[in-house]
């Protein structure tokens, strides 16, 4: 039992170092990086209490997919991270009391906290063994909680919808490749000549009709 | 009728798979026509909502239970979707105009309408804490699109972008708030939460307060408003129309049957959180609506206040409160919705007009129009005998019985400086000088408002059938 | 008969009254604000135009738009006003003359009752009538003055437009007066004191056109005020400790009270000294008496008339008759009587010394009249009763008689009231010369004259007496009786004798018409007759029989004063007639002296020139913290506290929390954030420090 453990403190203290990391390095993308490093760590805390399935979850979906797009999100946005700094500076004070306050009273409530035995019961209930930890998913994914999953299924519609809405715009202007009018080009279209008097070269009022 | 899936059965939930379904046809019908359908889609919706409304209310009578206690349909439930499903109807037919504009023709408005309402109908109908969560963020989710959907507007985007950081901090509070409660009683069903919550225990009171601190930010009860204003403010003006009414309805009702249903036995401790709330809400719904100089601004503190007012009947935390939060908040959607049908008349050669400084001396350019808003504003400080009234005299009746008097006497001294506002804008309206006439009404618009308006001014005739359903429907919460 | 006796008066009064609004109607028929009187005047011009408007919106429609209209005319029927009061007040007198004869000799007390007035849990009032001797005193006191006073008016007041409401206010004085004198019960009492108080601040108050007449006014109400509130705590002592205010009730408990006490915010004091103190205080306001004098002589500033019908013999010795109507208690409080004698001996000496030195022949006669009430309440305090209500009655007459003879003068001088403008006007105005000289030997105590009796056994009385501050009294009122003699006949001597100061005024005086003389004629047979008829039933062996239950007289005091070394009854006759030879050979032989005196003393001179400084000292203890105070609580509790918390202050603290509220929605989303956690956080805090009431 001494392993189990050993990794347990390893991977929870990395998870909850890197967590304070994410808020205090100066540089965002080093808070990106630590961010991966918590994930990676959590999974791993799933790994250890035989969670497998969301332990790759959590690694694919998150590591993969989320934080490396925050990642490339921060590297393309320009913002002035000192500046940004100042506020927070501001009002640190302010924060750290209330945080402190919060911190104190979650020790006490700790401290005063008694575990209903249900919850216990099922936290340490045997994980079954003949079937894996994605089948047992599935089991009651699509059976028992049946509803849950179709109103999540609703949700990820709305986001998606909602992604749409707030982003996809037909702009006119845009120039979008059209087979059919590239096809029914011909010089005479694409060109014009013009006869332009010697030493005058080309003239303002036509440059419009020039460019077309 | 029986249809059944994995052993549930389907039938209580047979509006809510109707409007899931019938938004995601919609939704095919917009994808595959384009923005020109628009204006279709909205009827369609609004009929959908009709159908749905219809079939809430032709399910057969009685309480029913499904998913394993996590859907409950009871005369509650019935009554608050019956209400939101309105809510959202007129919504949409107010939204019409704003629709109808070239630049705006988004279609998915109504389908983002219909599902925000499907969240409102398993939010208000949730029987345990995960529903309720998938419920309100469904709503929410939908909320956040729609109140940034005028999104070449800086102050619309702004206004969706501030509701989502923070809708998402409230729901953080609420997801901590119910795994609190989850730890200390092992489940997670309102049902076996009531049986375990039998004394104020820290932890308990501890997850309690998050989870309400979640639901109050829903119902925008001080101190967790401050989204309120600016939202109002930056969202198009029928989504604000929407926001004020639809949602509460929802989040009042899931608030209440929370409240009632799952902790019943430490009353005590949600109920000064509940006072709190009320109180704050009250007070400074009153006092900072007085400042402000835009019309919807005013209506977000107008509507802080109410749900301070709603929260009152709350506070007594007895059966005939229960009843004056649902005759309250009934009301209060009549009022809001005819309010807002005239904010969206407010429009002088095409520009709509939103500060109160527009509305000087309209009773002499538009006299019927003015009517009715000065009948709203006084309905909404309470005046008899206007609804308004109504509803202030049974949250408060309700509030003495219980012994709440500090609640009663501030909610009225509260309601006297919220008559300040309301009476100042009829003065402006009565007694200034007028700045111009307005484009003519809609014709959706003037059917709203003659609606809302003749519940409003002649609710004290026939109070009986909303007053005698409210009180079926506080009956099956306890 | 003594029904009408009380409401004759009443009825003249309405009758007047009515007939002064028409007046009022007459001269500014359109009830527009007269043109004239809009100076600053005060209160007392407010309420006449209150009086007159009111007058108007009763009687508007009345058929009297045909008044001619010249400059300040008389009302139609002012000398029906006038003879009507009058007539009724002669008959009320007559009347009056009958009931004492019926009550003091025939001993036929009466209680009527008229109606009930009260009925409040314990509280149970009725207004009676109580008639005893005491009373019936009082009766022929006030109706014979009353109706002198009157009939002296109608000559006196001929040529003022407000006639008519003169005599309202004279007759609705009289009716008070009367009530008050025929109370039943304290409240009742209370009642008529307070409404001769109100006749009293009307009149004072008459010439509402004159500032000093209205501030004089509001003085008079002001310090009556003062000790009306203690009276108003002496009854309410009363009635916590027996139950009612019924004198009768009163009386009887009363010996049941002694070595009862009150608990005043831990300090027990004896119920009955407390009580008898209050009821004192009251009386010492009513009876302008040493601290609470200060308005008397400014009352002058009234009509004359009204001087010597309220001022001198009747109103003024409301608290002496009140504190010998509560004789019962007094009896019972040795040490209020002991206070009682010390004011009294104290204001007598101490307005004489005041009157030495006033030029105002009317605030000479006023310092006068406030030094013999200190005699009348030295008498009180031995608990010689029926000696004070002696020299009260005898007082009354001889008083008036000076006033209305003082009246007599000014009328012959035109209003003028200053002594040092007067001189050898005694053939100019013989009659009056003689009346003045006939009161001021009344005054004086020269023998056989009403004075000489009733002040003799005063002063016989206080030495008689044991209480401690006897020889006080003693000693006070022989001093006081010395320098009586010389100021008043120093007034006569500088009025009457000399030469003419002002010639203009001395060629110009006339005797007055008959309507004054007659009167005047009349208290001067008072002024001798009052005196020696009387001794016996005031101050003699007569006593017990002549008043029976209405005293409650010191059971030795009258033996005593039988007994007393044979030098002290003409202790006082000696005073007067040193008071005659200095005021003599001060004003006839060697009018420098008293210039030389002045000016060799003009501490003392300037000292007594100003009354002992008492208006400036109240202007510096109360007048001036009252008026800061007003201003403070203007200023600052008005303004700042009830306006700044009241309803400016509403208004204006919700746009200031709106403004607060309204600046705490910054637009920041993350203040909004943190506003959130606070929240929360407050939450949580509330539960965890058990601050929930788990």
């Amino acid at each position: 039992m001494i392993l189990p453990a050993l990794f347990f403190y390893l991977f929870a203290s990395i998870c909850v170092a890197s967590a304070v990391m994410v808020i205090a390095s100066r540089n965002p993308v080093h808070s990106v990086l630590f961010l991966i490093l918590a994930f990676v760590n959590a999974s791993g805390l799933f790994v250890l209490m035989g969670a497998e399935f969301l332990a790759m979850l959590l690694i694919v979906v998150y590591v993969g997919a989320v934080a490396v797009l925050f990642l490339f999100v921060i590297m393309m946005l320009d913002v002035d991270f000192t500046q940004l700094r100042e506020g927070f500076i501001q009002y640190l004070p302010f924060g750290l009391v209330i945080g402190a306050i919060f911190l104190a009273e979650l020790l006490l409530v700790a401290g005063g906290w008694v575990m209903n035995p249900n919850v216990t019961k099922s936290i340490t209930a045997a994980i079954p063994t003949n079937v894996s930890n994605t089948e047992a998913l599935g089991l009651v994914l699509y059976t028992k909680y049946i509803h849950y999953f179709q109103l999540a299924g609703m949700v990820l519609l709305v986001a998606m919808i909602g992604a749409i809405v707030l982003t996809l715009r037909h702009k006119v202007k845009v120039r979008r490749q059209d087979i059919n009018v590239q096809n029914a080009r011909n010089p005479e279209l694409a060109m014009e000549v013009r006869k332009v008097a010697t030493g005058q070269g080309l003239q303002d009022a036509d440059a419009g009709s020039w460019v077309k | 009728m029986t249809i059944t899936t994995a052993g549930y059965s389907l039938l209580p939930v047979l509006p809510e798979l109707m409007l899931a379904v019938g938004a995601m046809v919609l939704l095919m019908i917009g994808a595959f026509n384009g923005p020109k359908v628009t204006g279709l889609v909205t009827t369609l919706a609004v009929c959908l909502l009709v159908v749905v409304g219809a079939a809430e209310i032709m399910l057969p009578a009685g309480k029913h239970v499904t998913f394993g206690g996590s859907f409950i349909v009871d005369d509650y439930a019935r009554f608050l979707k019956v209400l939101a499903i309105i809510a959202s109807a007129v919504t949409l037919i107010l939204s019409r105009e704003f629709l109808a504009d070239q630049s705006r023709r988004i279609f998915e408005y109504a389908i983002l309408v219909l599902l925000s309402t499907l969240g409102m109908m398993v939010l208000i109908s949730a029987g345990d804490l995960i529903m309720l969560y998938l419920g309100l963020e469904l709503m929410s989710l939908a909320l956040y699109v729609v109140a940034a959907s005028n999104r070449d507007n800086a102050k619309s985007t702004e206004a969706g972008l501030k509701y989502f950081v923070l809708g998402a901090l409230s729901s953080g509070m609420l997801l901590y708030g119910a795994s609190m409660i989850y730890g200390f009683t092992g489940t997670v069903s309102f049902a076996g939460i009531a049986a375990e919550a039998k004394t104020g225990n820290i932890g308990l009171v501890f997850g309690l307060v998050f989870l309400l601190a979640g639901l109050c930010f829903k119902v925008s009860a001080v101190p967790f408003h401050m989204w309120t204003p600016d939202v109002y403010e930056g969202a198009p003006t029928p989504v604000t129309a929407f926001f004020a009414s639809a949602p509460k309805v929802a989040a009042l009702a899931v608030f209440t049957r929370v409240t009632l249903t799952a902790f019943p036995g430490i009353v005590v401790q949600w109920q000064q959180v509940v006072v709190f709330v009320s109180l704050a809400s009250m007070v400074l719904g009153s006092f900072a609506a007085i400042g402000q100089t835009n019309i919807k601004r005013l209506m977000a503190y107008s509507s802080i206040g109410h749900m301070g007012f709603a929260l009152v009947g709350l506070a007594a935390g007895t059966q005939e409160g229960a009843q004056g939060v649902l005759v309250y908040i009934a009301i209060y959607v009549a009022m809001t919705l005819g309010t807002f049908a005239i904010i969206l008349t407010m429009k002088r050669n095409g520009q709509p007009v939103e500060t109160i400084k527009d509305f000087a001396g309209l009773s002499r350019t538009n006299p019927i129009i003015a009517f009715f808003f000065a009948m709203f504003l006084f309905s909404l400080a309470g005046v008899p005998p206007l609804a308004g009234f109504f509803g202030k005299f049974y949250v408060f009746m309700a509030a003495i019985k219980s012994g709440l008097f500090v609640l009663a006497v501030v909610g009225v001294l509260a309601s006297v400086v919220g008559a300040f506002y309301y009476l100042s804008i009829v003065k402006l309206m009565y007694f200034d000088e007028p700045v111009g006439k307005l484009d003519p009404m809609r014709v959706e618009l003037r059917t709203v408002l003659a609606v809302a308006g003749l519940f409003n001014v002649l609710f004290f005739v026939y109070p009986a059938p909303l007053v005698s359903a409210a009180a079926f429907a506080a009956k099956s919460l306890f | 008969m003594i029904q009408a006796l009380v409401f004759l008066p009443l009825i003249g009064a309405l009758i007047a009254g009515f007939i002064a609004i028409l007046g009022a109607h007459g001269r500014n028929p359109s009830g527009d604000e007269m043109d004239h009187a809009h100076d600053d005047h005060g209160h007392g011009d407010a309420s006449a135009h209150a009086h007159a408007a009111h007058g108007h919106d009763d009687h508007g429609h009345d058929d009297h738009d045909d008044h001619h209209h010249v400059a300040e005319p008389a009302a139609l029927g002012s000398r029906a006003a006038e003879l009507i009061t009058a007539g009724l007040l002669v008959v009320s007198a007559v009347l009056s003359w009958m009931t004492f004869v019926d009550v003091a000799f025939m001993h036929h007390d009466a209680r009527i009752v008229l109606l009930n007035w009260i009925n409040s849990g314990d509280l149970q009032l009725s207004w009676t009538l109580r008639v005893d001797t005491l009373t019936a005193v009082m009766l022929v006191v006030v109706t014979t003055v009353s109706s002198l006073v009157h009939i002296y008016s109608l000559g006196y007041m001929e040529d003022d437009p407000n006639r008519p409401r003169f005599m309202a206010y004279l007759s609705l004085f009289t009716f008070m007066m009367l009530m008050l004198v025929t109370a039943d019960n304290l409240l009742q009492l209370f009642f008529g004191w307070e409404g001769v108080g109100l006749a009293s601040y009307l009149l004072i108050g008459f010439w509402f056109k004159k500032p000093s007449a209205n501030a004089a006014a509001i003085k008079a109400f002001v310090v009556n005020r003062v000790g009306d509130f203690g009276f108003l705590l002496g009854i309410f002592a009363l009635f916590m400790l027996v139950g009612s205010t019924d004198l009768d009730t009163i009386f009887a408990s009363a010996p049941g009270l002694t070595g009862k006490t009150i608990n005043f915010f831990g300090w027990h004091a004896d119920a009955l000294t407390l009580t008898c103190l209050l009821l004192f205080v009251g009386a010492m306001g009513k009876s302008a008496q040493f601290l609470l004098h200060t308005w008397l002589p400014d009352a002058m500033e009234g009509p004359t008339p009204v001087s010597a019908l309220i001022h001198a013999a009747t109103m003024v010795t409301a608290g002496v008759f009140m504190v010998a109507r509560m004789s019962p208690l007094f009896e019972l409080a040795p040490n209020a009587q002991a206070v009682v004698m010390l004011v009294g001996a104290t204001t007598a000496f101490f307005a004489a010394t005041i009157g030495l030195v006033q030029n105002d022949i009317k605030r000479i006669v006023a310092y006068s009249t406030c030094s013999q009430l200190g005699y009348m309440f030295v008498a009180l305090g031995t608990g010689a009763y029926s000696v004070a209500m002696f020299h009260l009655f005898t007082h009354a007459f001889f008083k008036a008689l000076l006033f209305l003879g003082s009246g007599s003068v000014i009328y012959a001088m035109h209003h003028e009231q200053d002594i040092r403008k007067m001189g050898g006007l005694w053939n100019k105005i013989p009659f009056t010369y003689a009346m003045m000289t006939i009161g001021t030997l009344a005054l004086t105590g020269f023998p056989f004259t009403a004075g000489y009796f009733s002040k003799d056994a005063i002063i016989e009385a206080a030495y008689a007496s044991h209480t401690q501050f006897a020889f006080y009294g003693f000693l006070m009122t022989v001093v006081a009786a010395l320098l009586t003699s010389f100021y008043s006949w120093r007034l006569v001597f500088k009025t009457f004798h000399g030469e003419p100061h002002d010639k203009k005024h001395y060629d110009a005086a006339h005797e007055a018409p008959l309507w004054m003389l007659v009167p005047l004629a009349v208290l001067g047979i008072g002024s001798f007759a009052a005196g020696f008829p009387f001794k016996e039933l005031f101050a003699g062996h007569h006593v017990g029989e002549f008043f029976r239950e209405s005293l409650k007289m010191n059971p030795h005091i009258i033996e005593e004063m039988h007994h007393i070394p044979g030098w002290v009854p003409y202790v006082p006759t000696v005073m007067m007639v040193l008071g005659f030879l200095i005021s003599y050979l001060f004003y006839v032989r060697k009018p420098y002296l008293p210039v030389e005196l002045a000016n060799q003393h003009p501490l003392l001179y300037k000292f007594l020139l100003n009354k002992w400084y008492f208006d400036e000292l109240y202007e510096i203890i109360f007048v001036r913290p009252a008026k800061w105070i007003g201003h403070f609580l203007w200023k600052k509790g008005d303004g700042m506290i009830i306006d700044g918390l009241g309803p400016d202050g509403i208004s204006a603290r919700v746009l200031n929390i709106t403004r607060g509220v309204v600046k705490l929605q910054t637009g920041y989303l993350y203040h909004y954030a943190f506003a959130m956690l606070i929240g929360v956080a407050g939450l949580i805090t509330w539960f965890i420090f058990g601050l929930g009431g788990q």
